[in-house]
Order: structure tokens, then C-alpha cells, then sequence
């Protein structure tokens, strides 16, 4: 243990006028890692089913993504193709290991899909996403082979899949299922929230697409 | 020390800042789409009130436990396989990273935007040590080509022109087509885009900034639009976050309740484009990220602001809407204010941690209309705190002498009601005498301040006082 860690709690603790031991202050604070609470849940994010889902497209196309529904994964191919072709994009995939990805009939495209991270060269990826939060239309991606970091932000064109089924209301819902997937007290790696393509407005406040990631971000939901 | 100073000029700083026509073009936008931007999504979100009160409990809560929640912090980050590096002072915080780069053999290095980057001189120190910083944030990057410090804490450029950025572009990026068009704002960010990707793919070392560091799991977080947050520390093999003690937040429910007033205050979005939470190094079986895991945790200061009238400055959460609603920033933009934090923030906080004898300037730049207060997302008492300091000031007489004497003169009027009147009604006679058939008065002895810009009306009628008095006594007779 450094000094300096320790001068710094020293000096906290005699500013706040505590001893660090006090029995309320611990309580207080194991209470309330242990509890979580949930404070404000906005009421616009309490909806289920068709609301729900039209709660997240309509806010993700706020944060400029597209978002199409498809009424099973066997459809996805199809989609990615289609879309790739619509926006006048080659016909290239790069997609990581996810078994719900690997399941999907890629064959059925002129898709050329290759596996594994991104080491800046691929022009489109796509990911299947953790969960999804309609109050804001933001996407839950984690970190890991199956779905590896580097395909959110490097490639130019996003396409991530999400099943319907895995869009919660609110933000706390989403916490919700990240800790029944990885543990109390336990995260995946790294959580990225995604919400619309990357951007700047740092040149005279102009918004502009495609800063450092995606310069577009197609969100493609799985109803079935 | 931290970054040089040179907000004992600011007075000095204003005027150039005032009078210099680009800087007053380009603060034209902070005026109308900050504003606006902010004001629609608060619109947009019923619950947006209700949200400050709980943002502000949970900064509470948390300021009072903070030696306990940094402890349980520091374990879980111990825990995932991450390291924790504590720094008392700037020059602490720059070794810890400067050692980190150098074990690793480090030659560049990727930055993410970071406000605790600046307060210690990260860049300077870390040339110094041989190691090549990049700034990587569009507008860090392009104040790093102009050899400047940020002048808003979200907006690092916001002082700019087009014309301005294009000029720095065509001067440093050399290897290009010397007719190329720069134009538009697209096609200067598609060339930072280009330049930077191979910086990004090249860093030895990423480096960020963190807007929480959750108790509850061990994690940073990062919230950014670009997303050259995440390329910068996903891609080198060591991920170095640097932050400030009051970054804490118990759990991820208290993070998700203030990102819900943090992007709307800062850019009126609902939720910025990437909200990146990070948990250790990379684990088996990761086809990518950093094989390493650091944070360094800045006092600098702060640990002595608890407990004191300054403690409620430890709830900020770097949004800026301070400044953007301040017409003091508005005027003079945020370099005038001479160190790393501008606007009504940076007047509060700039004293406390370099002293009022350097900063002392910046909490009387204010008219205390109000607004940071009302907009501020964790309802922290700006101009409150700004009167603080000036009572400070004048207390240590560190205020110039007409203006403390002038003070202590009106108090001596001021506490005795039976000569103030008198001395007032004379004052006025005098004035509206000195202005008489033109109404306005254009000089004031030590009143240069105001006349030399415009002038001064003359007083018409009665004091306030004895209008007030007067009118009391009708209100009674009728």
C-alpha cells in the first residue's frame, strides 16, 4: 500500500471528521453496494411488448440508426445483404464467434463473411448485441470472442442484431440481466452502450458522422 | 505544480478576449445551440427535476463515505486484474504514468479526451520522458496542433473557426495534396479521421479520461460521441485511466440515474453515442483489448475541499452547461479565464486548487444572474460559492486597494442608515447635477470601469430609498 493512498484517506477521513471504522458509515455503505437501489425510472420507458419495441426504434432512429425488424434469425443474412447492397457497400461481413451468429444461413447470401477481431482493414461488421434499452434506443454490447470490441468501433459500417426479446424498458432492467448473466458485483470486460453512430460537433458545432467509429449503424431486431 | 497559470490576467485576458473578432464569431454558437440543444431534451424527459434531486443525493451520499467506497473501489479493481496508482499531486500523477509508458518501452501514446490530462500537464511531461502524446478527441487534437489548452471542457475547441482548423490542418499535415479542398467541416474531420486511424493502430499506450468510477464492480466509464475513446483503449496494450477522487459512484443504478442528466445538460442528448464501461484488463479468451489495466486517481487538492463551504464543487460532473449558459463565458470564451477550468466551474473550483493568490480573479467573474445554478445537473450553489471566495479575497486582502477601500467606505455608510441617506441623496444631486440637460454622465472618478465603454445615466428624481419610503406611506393612508 502506497503512501500517498494512505495520506489521501487520512487527509479524506479528517476532512469528513471520521476514523474510517465507524460502524453506521460501513453499514451505510455495504447497504447500499449490497441493495443497488433504483432511484428516478423515467415512466416513458415502462412499456412491454409492440410499445416497447417501437419505444426503441423510434428512439434509436432518433440517435440516427436504421433499424429494420425481421420475424426470425434465419432472416438476418438476408438483411445484412440487402442492406450492404442498398447502401451500394461490398458485399463483406467480418462477424466474431457468436453461436447465434455461427447458426445463421450466411450461405444463402453472395455475403463473403470472415471470423475473428478487426485489425482496422474491415469495411463492415457485424455483432449480435447483449440487450437493449428502448427508453434511449441504445445497444448493449460485451466484450469476448463471440462479439469481439474491435468490430464496434473500427470497421466503417456497424450492423448489430438483437433479439426482441432482449430490449428492456429501462436502464436499470438492462443492469438487471448483466448481472444475472455475469454475477453480483461481477462485469464483462468491457460494456459498450452504443447509441447511434459515431459523431463530433467539435468544428463549429456542426454535427458530422463517422468521427473515429461507425459512420453508420444498422440495428437489425430479431422478433422471432 | 500543475499547468501554468494565467488567470492572475484575467482582467487583462477579457479585454484581448473581448475585442479579438474570431473568438467572438465563434462564441456566437455557444450562445444559441448549447442552449437550445439542452432545453429540448430537458423538455423531452417529465422526470428531468426529479433526476438532479437523486444525481445530487447520490454525489452526497457518496462525498460522505468517500474513504470507504475509494477502498471498496481500489479491491475490485485489484480484483479483475487491474492496478490502482494513487496520486496526491499533479507531479504524482505524471510519474505513475510516465513509469507505465516506460516498462512497456512505450513510444506513443493515444488520448482520450481528459480534463485531469490537462490539470496536470500530461502532454508536456510525457514529451519530456520521450514519449509521443496524440491527442485524438477532434477538437483536443486540433488545439494540440495550436500548442493550446481547451477552452470549454466538453467543446476543447470551441474558440475556433473552420477557416482556423483548415489553416492548422494545411500546416501540419504536410504529406498531403497541398490543393485539396477543406471547405466544410466533413472534410476536415474525414482527414483528422484518416490521420488519426494509423495513430490509433501504431499506440504503444491508450490513455482516458473516466466520467465514473463505479465502488460496486471495479469499473471506469467513459462517455463520448466520437468514439475515439474506445479506440484509444482497446487497441494498445495498456489501457491507463486517469481520474479525480470524486469520480466514485457507489453502483451501477447511481451511474445510470446521473448519465441521465449528464448527456442532456452537456449536448442535449437523451444518451451520448458510446457509454463505455471498463472492468480490468483483457481476460482469457479475448480476441482484443489491453493486456494491461491501470488507473491513476488524482487528490490534487480535493481531499481538503471536504468538509468545507467548497465541498459541493466535488459533486460536478464536467457537463458544462455552466458555462455554456454563463454570459461572462458568453463574452469572453474560456481561454480569458487563464487555467484548465473555465466558466462559473472553473471560477468555484480553479481557487481551491491553485490557490486564491493565482485564481482569485475568476470567482468575481460573474453578474450572479443565476443560470449555472438553475442548470446545473447536480444543483451545485455556484454563485453561492463565488461569494465565498470574494469574502475570502477581500478577508485576506488580496482585492486591489480602490476596490477594498471603496468597499470598506460603502460598509460604513451601508451599516449606518441615519448618514447613508443623507450621503446617497447628496451623491445623487451631484450626479444628476454633472449630467444635467444631457442625462447621461460620461466620465465617473473611478468609475472608468463603466464610462470608458458607456455612459453613465443620470440620476432622475428621488433616491430609491425615500421613493420606497414614500410609497409605503400611501399604501398605509389608503
Amino acid at each position: 500500500m502506497s503512501v500517498a493512498r494512505d495520506e489521501i484517506l487520512a487527509t479524506l477521513r479528517r476532512s469528513l471528521g471520521v476514523n474510517g471504522v465507524e460502524a453506521p458509515r460501513r453499514a451505510a455503505v455495504e447497504d447500499r453496494l449490497a441493495r443497488s437501489p433504483s432511484g428516478v425510472i423515467p415512466k416513458r420507458s415502462q412499456v412491454t411488448g409492440a410499445e416497447r419495441l417501437a419505444l426503441f426504434k423510434r428512439q434509436a432512429e432518433e440517435g440516427l440508426a436504421t433499424v429494420v425488424l425481421v420475424p426470425d434469425a434465419a432472416s438476418v443474412p438476408a438483411e445484412a445483404a440487402r442492406y450492404l447492397r442498398d447502401s451500394n457497400l461490398p458485399a463483406t461481413l467480418r462477424i466474431g464467434d457468436d453461436p447465434r451468429l455461427a447458426a445463421m444461413p450466411w450461405e444463402t447470401t453472395a455475403l463473403d463473411v470472415s471470423k475473428g477481431p478487426s485489425g482496422g482493414g474491415d469495411l463492415n461488421a457485424l455483432s449480435h448485441a447483449f440487450g437493449a434499452i428502448a427508453e434511449t434506443g441504445t445497444l448493449a454490447m460485451v466484450s469476448g470472442a463471440e462479439n469481439p470490441t474491435t468490430l464496434n468501433f473500427l470497421p466503417d459500417n456497424h450492423l448489430v442484431v438483437v433479439a426482441a426479446g432482449e430490449i428492456t424498458g429501462s436502464f436499470e432492467e438492462l443492469l438487471g440481466t448483466l448481472r444475472a448473466r455475469y454475477g453480483k458485483e461481477k462485469m464483462p470486460r468491457t460494456l459498450n452502450l452504443i447509441t447511434g453512430p459515431s459523431r463530433s460537433a467539435d468544428i463549429e458545432q456542426t454535427l458530422i458522422l463517422g468521427a473515429h467509429g461507425p459512420r453508420k449503424l444498422h440495428v437489425i431486431v430479431v422478433e422471432g | 505544480m500543475t499547468v501554468h497559470s494565467t488567470a492572475k490576467a484575467f482582467k487583462r485576458n477579457a479585454v484581448r478576449a473581448m475585442q479579438d473578432e474570431k473568438l467572438q464569431r465563434a462564441l456566437s454558437h455557444v450562445r444559441t445551440n448549447f442552449i437550445a440543444k439542452r432545453q429540448s431534451a430537458v423538455d423531452k424527459l417529465p422526470e428531468f427535476e426529479a433526476l438532479r434531486d437523486t444525481a445530487r443525493d447520490i454525489k452526497n451520499h457518496t462525498l460522505a463515505h468517500l474513504d470507504l467506497y475509494l477502498e471498496r473501489y481500489e479491491a475490485k479493481v485489484t480484483e479483475s486484474g487491474g492496478h490502482v496508482h494513487f496520486a496526491r499531486t499533479a507531479e504524482e500523477a505524471r510519474t505513475a504514468v510516465i513509469n507505465i509508458c516506460r516498462r512497456l518501452g512505450a513510444k506513443t501514446v493515444t488520448k482520450g479526451k481528459s480534463m485531469i490530462g490537462e490539470e496536470i500537464g500530461l502532454n508536456e511531461a510525457l514529451e519530456d520522458a520521450g514519449v509521443k502524446p496524440v491527442e485524438t478527441d477532434l477538437g483536443e487534437y486540433i488545439i494540440q496542433l495550436r500548442g493550446e489548452i481547451p477552452s470549454h471542457i466538453i467543446a476543447p475547441a470551441v474558440h475556433l473557426n473552420r477557416d482556423q482548423v483548415e489553416a492548422d490542418f494545411r500546416r501540419v499535415h504536410t504529406g498531403l495534396d497541398p490543393h485539396r479542398d477543406l471547405s466544410q467541416p466533413t472534410q476536415l474531420l474525414a482527414e483528422a479521421r484518416h490521420i488519426l486511424r494509423e495513430r490509433f493502430l501504431a499506440a504503444d499506450v491508450g490513455i482516458t479520461g473516466a466520467n465514473f468510477l463505479i465502488a460496486e464492480t471495479g469499473t471506469s466509464v467513459i462517455v463520448t460521441n466520437e468514439g475515439n475513446g474506445d479506440l484509444t483503449q482497446t487497441l494498445p496494450q495498456a489501457h491507463i485511466v486517469l481520474a479525480s477522487i470524486e469520480k466514485i459512484t457507489p453502483t451501477l443504478e447511481d451511474v445510470a440515474q446521473i448519465l441521465r442528466v449528464l448527456a442532456r445538460s452537456a449536448t442535449g442528448q437523451d444518451m451520448s453515442v458510446y457509454t463505455t464501461f471498463s472492468t480490468g484488463p483483457r481476460r482469457a479468451g479475448d480476441p482484443d483489448g489491453p493486456g494491461e489495466y491501470h488507473v491513476v486517481i488524482l487528490d490534487n487538492g480535493r481531499s481538503a475541499m471536504l468538509g468545507t463551504q467548497f465541498q459541493d464543487m466535488l459533486r460536478c460532473i464536467r457537463c458544462g452547461a455552466c458555462m455554456n449558459h454563463c454570459p461572462v463565458y458568453h463574452a469572453i470564451g474560456g481561454h480569458a479565464y487563464g487555467w484548465v477550468y473555465p466558466g462559473p466551474m472553473g471560477a468555484v473550483l480553479t481557487p481551491s486548487l491553485i490557490g486564491l493568490g493565482e485564481g482569485g480573479n475568476l470567482p468575481n467573474a460573474s453578474t450572479f444572474c443565476g443560470r449555472c445554478e438553475a442548470v446545473c445537473p447536480m444543483k451545485i450553489p455556484l454563485p453561492g460559492m463565488m461569494r465565498h471566495w470574494r469574502e475570502r479575497e477581500f478577508e485576506r486582502h488580496l482585492a486591489p486597494a480602490p476596490q477594498r477601500y471603496g468597499l470598506a467606505l460603502w460598509g460604513f455608510f451601508a451599516k449606518r442608515p441615519r448618514l447613508y441617506r443623507p450621503a446617497t441623496r447628496l451623491a445623487m444631486w451631484a450626479l444628476a447635477l454633472f449630467g444635467r440637460g444631457r442625462g447621461s454622465v460620461p466620465f465617473l472618478p473611478f468609475g472608468a470601469g463603466w464610462t470608458s465603454h458607456r455612459d453613465f445615466p443620470s440620476p432622475q428624481g428621488p433616491t430609491f430609498q425615500a421613493r420606497w419610503q414614500a410609497r409605503g406611506k400611501q399604501g398605509k393612508s389608503s
